[in-house]
């Protein structure tokens, strides 16, 4: 299996084939249209992560050993990064989880969405995702 | 294209005042469509700042020695341009605040100190601001009041039957803005003060989307207190301004306390200085109460009445442009007394999207619930995207925007 530091690599080299800020957003928008939903069950107040802008919903699960994640966004760019933050942890290990360092965010260019002032509930995610994982870890 | 010139305002030189404007964002050049958040500084705004901090900068009040005299003199002299901007009688009926939210806490924590009691009912409005919501809830928590409110009609206007229905002789204050920050709408607050003072009530109005585009005479209005926040209107941050009649402020016991409002201070009892000091606890915001005299002073050259005209030319503009290019456009609120602000949604598509792709072509747009969640709620809509212009922004940058929003439906459909 790939290592989280495996993704991460593998989407900094994709993101390097865009010259310009469109087609980055576009093939995000398209991430974002292709991320499997969220099974409507989980779609509940518990698994919301209100950010002022754009909301998430996060579940999580596990079977033991890995931790598998679905989740949900109410404006498509948000789900376009969702989709990323997914394909980098889902599937893996409770500490490799924790000890996750999310940079490919900075290297693509995208950064500015994981900033507390944009409030589209990114980094709450990120930080839901790893205590999930921290809490597994602890059993 | 002729966008920028009108038979009223020279907007190209005009925006030779604002040097901010000139940059470029994302490669694109800035269209700046976030007024109702916060406006731009001219530069003599901007020079006086740092002319204040050069030359007279000290503490107010009390100091004998001449930088002190100096800068109460600036000071007093912001509060008294203030006074003649939104005519009121006496230059101490002008409280200094932070902003219009401090200006309704002060106003509601004073309030809760005896003089709203359980029973009492408060209305406000489904257009408010959080910050013309909550402390009107806090109070009525703390008091065991009842906060009322009225509601709006599809067009975003407060149905005027239902407040008439909601006055009593137990209404003790109404607090609605003057204008909507989230849709635009205009109330008819000299009407809606005149029908409060009928049962008894006082009528404090929100004045921060209003003061910045319209003559407002706090007098004619006969309102009981009327604020607006300094950086809305070209000034710095950090000051408000809560006009209060008189005779209510000589009621109203002080809101903080420490140093500038007391009169005299000993362990056992404290007694309190007269207006306008009474409510300006600790030392003020010296130098933005100097400069927002000059941000208004500069308002108040090209003249208001011909910055209303401007932005009437730009808001039908932008609301033609809008309604023409997308079919699937929906705008919330429609008005038919409305400031420059066009709030609206394109199809299904999430506003954050929108706002975060416009921001990549240089527009700088406000997404969001703009702090009423009640509101957005009323239309079942999680937010919208809203262009607010002010008398520097042209038709050419609402151009830019409308094709920056064709593409980014584009990429987003």
């Amino acid at each position: 299996m790939e290592t989280i530091q495996e993704r991460q690599n593998e989407i900094i080299e994709e993101f390097e084939l865009f010259d310009d800020w469109m087609q980055k957003y576009e093939y995000l928008i398209e991430l974002g249209k292709s991320l499997p939903l969220i099974d409507e069950q989980f779609k509940t107040e518990d698994n919301i992560i209100k950010g002022c802008q754009s909301q998430v919903w996060l579940h999580a699960t596990n079977n033991g050993e890995l931790v598998r994640y679905t989740a949900d966004s109410d404006a498509i760019l948000t789900k376009g990064l969702i989709a990323l933050m997914i394909r980098v942890l889902d599937g893996q290990a409770p500490k490799e989880i924790v000890d996750a360092k999310m940079d490919f965010v900075d290297a693509i260019g995208l950064k500015e969405h994981l900033s507390p002032t944009r409030a589209n509930g990114l980094l709450n995610m990120i930080k839901q995702m790893k205590f999930y994982a921290l809490a597994m870890q602890a059993k | 294209m002729e966008a920028t010139k009108t038979l009223e305002l020279n907007v190209e030189e005009i925006r030779k005042d604002f040097p901010i404007l000139h940059q470029k964002v994302e490669g694109r050049p800035l269209a700046y469509f976030d007024n109702a958040a916060s406006t731009q500084k001219p530069q003599v705004v901007i020079d006086a700042i740092s002319e204040y901090y050069q030359t007279i900068n000290s503490n107010v009040h009390r100091g004998v020695h001449h930088l002190s005299q100096k800068a109460t003199d600036a000071f007093e002299k912001g509060r008294s341009i203030v006074r003649k901007h939104l005519n009121a009688a006496q230059n101490h009926e002008i409280i200094f605040t932070k902003g219009v939210t401090d200006s309704i806490n002060l106003v509601a924590s004073s309030l809760g100190k005896g003089l709203i009691k359980e029973g009492d009912e408060i209305i406000i409005s489904t257009l408010e601001h959080h910050s013309n919501i909550v402390p009107w809830q806090m109070l009525c928590q703390q008091t065991g009041a009842v906060l009322k409110v009225i509601p709006v009609n599809d067009a975003g206007e407060l149905v005027q039957e239902e407040y008439e229905k909601l006055l009593s002789r137990k209404t003790k204050l109404v607090a609605v803005n003057h204008v909507s920050n989230a849709l635009g709408t205009v109330n008819p607050i000299a009407d809606m003060i005149a029908k409060a003072h009928a049962v008894g009530a006082w009528f404090l109005v929100d004045g921060a989307q209003s003061v910045p585009h319209m003559k407002v005479d706090v007098q004619a209005l006969d309102a009981d207190f009327y604020t607006f926040s300094s950086h809305k209107i070209f000034g710095p941050t950090g000051l408000g301004v809560l006009y209060g009649k008189e005779s209510i402020l000589e009621e109203l016991p002080p809101y903080q306390g420490g140093g500038e409002m007391i009169a005299e201070v000993t362990f056992e009892k404290t007694t309190y200085a007269g207006l306008p000091h009474k409510f300006e606890a600790g030392t003020p915001h010296i130098e933005a109460g100097v400069v927002l005299g000059k941000a208004l002073d500069y308002v108040n050259t090209i003249g208001l009445d011909r910055i209303a005209a401007y932005e009437k030319e730009l808001l039908d503009y932008g609301t033609e442009q809008l309604r023409n290019n997308f079919s699937n456009i929906r705008f919330i609120g429609e008005a038919k007394e409305k400031a420059s602000v066009i709030s609206f949604l394109l199809g299904d598509i999430h506003p954050y999207d929108i706002g975060v792709l416009l921001d990549k072509m240089g527009i700088a747009t406000r997404t969001g619930h703009h702090c009423t969640q009640p509101l957005m709620k009323h239309f079942g809509i999680p937010g919208t995207m809203r262009a607010s212009f002010a008398f520097y922004n042209t038709k050419a940058e609402i151009d830019q925007m409308v094709e920056a929003l064709a593409k980014a439906e584009m990429m987003l459909s």
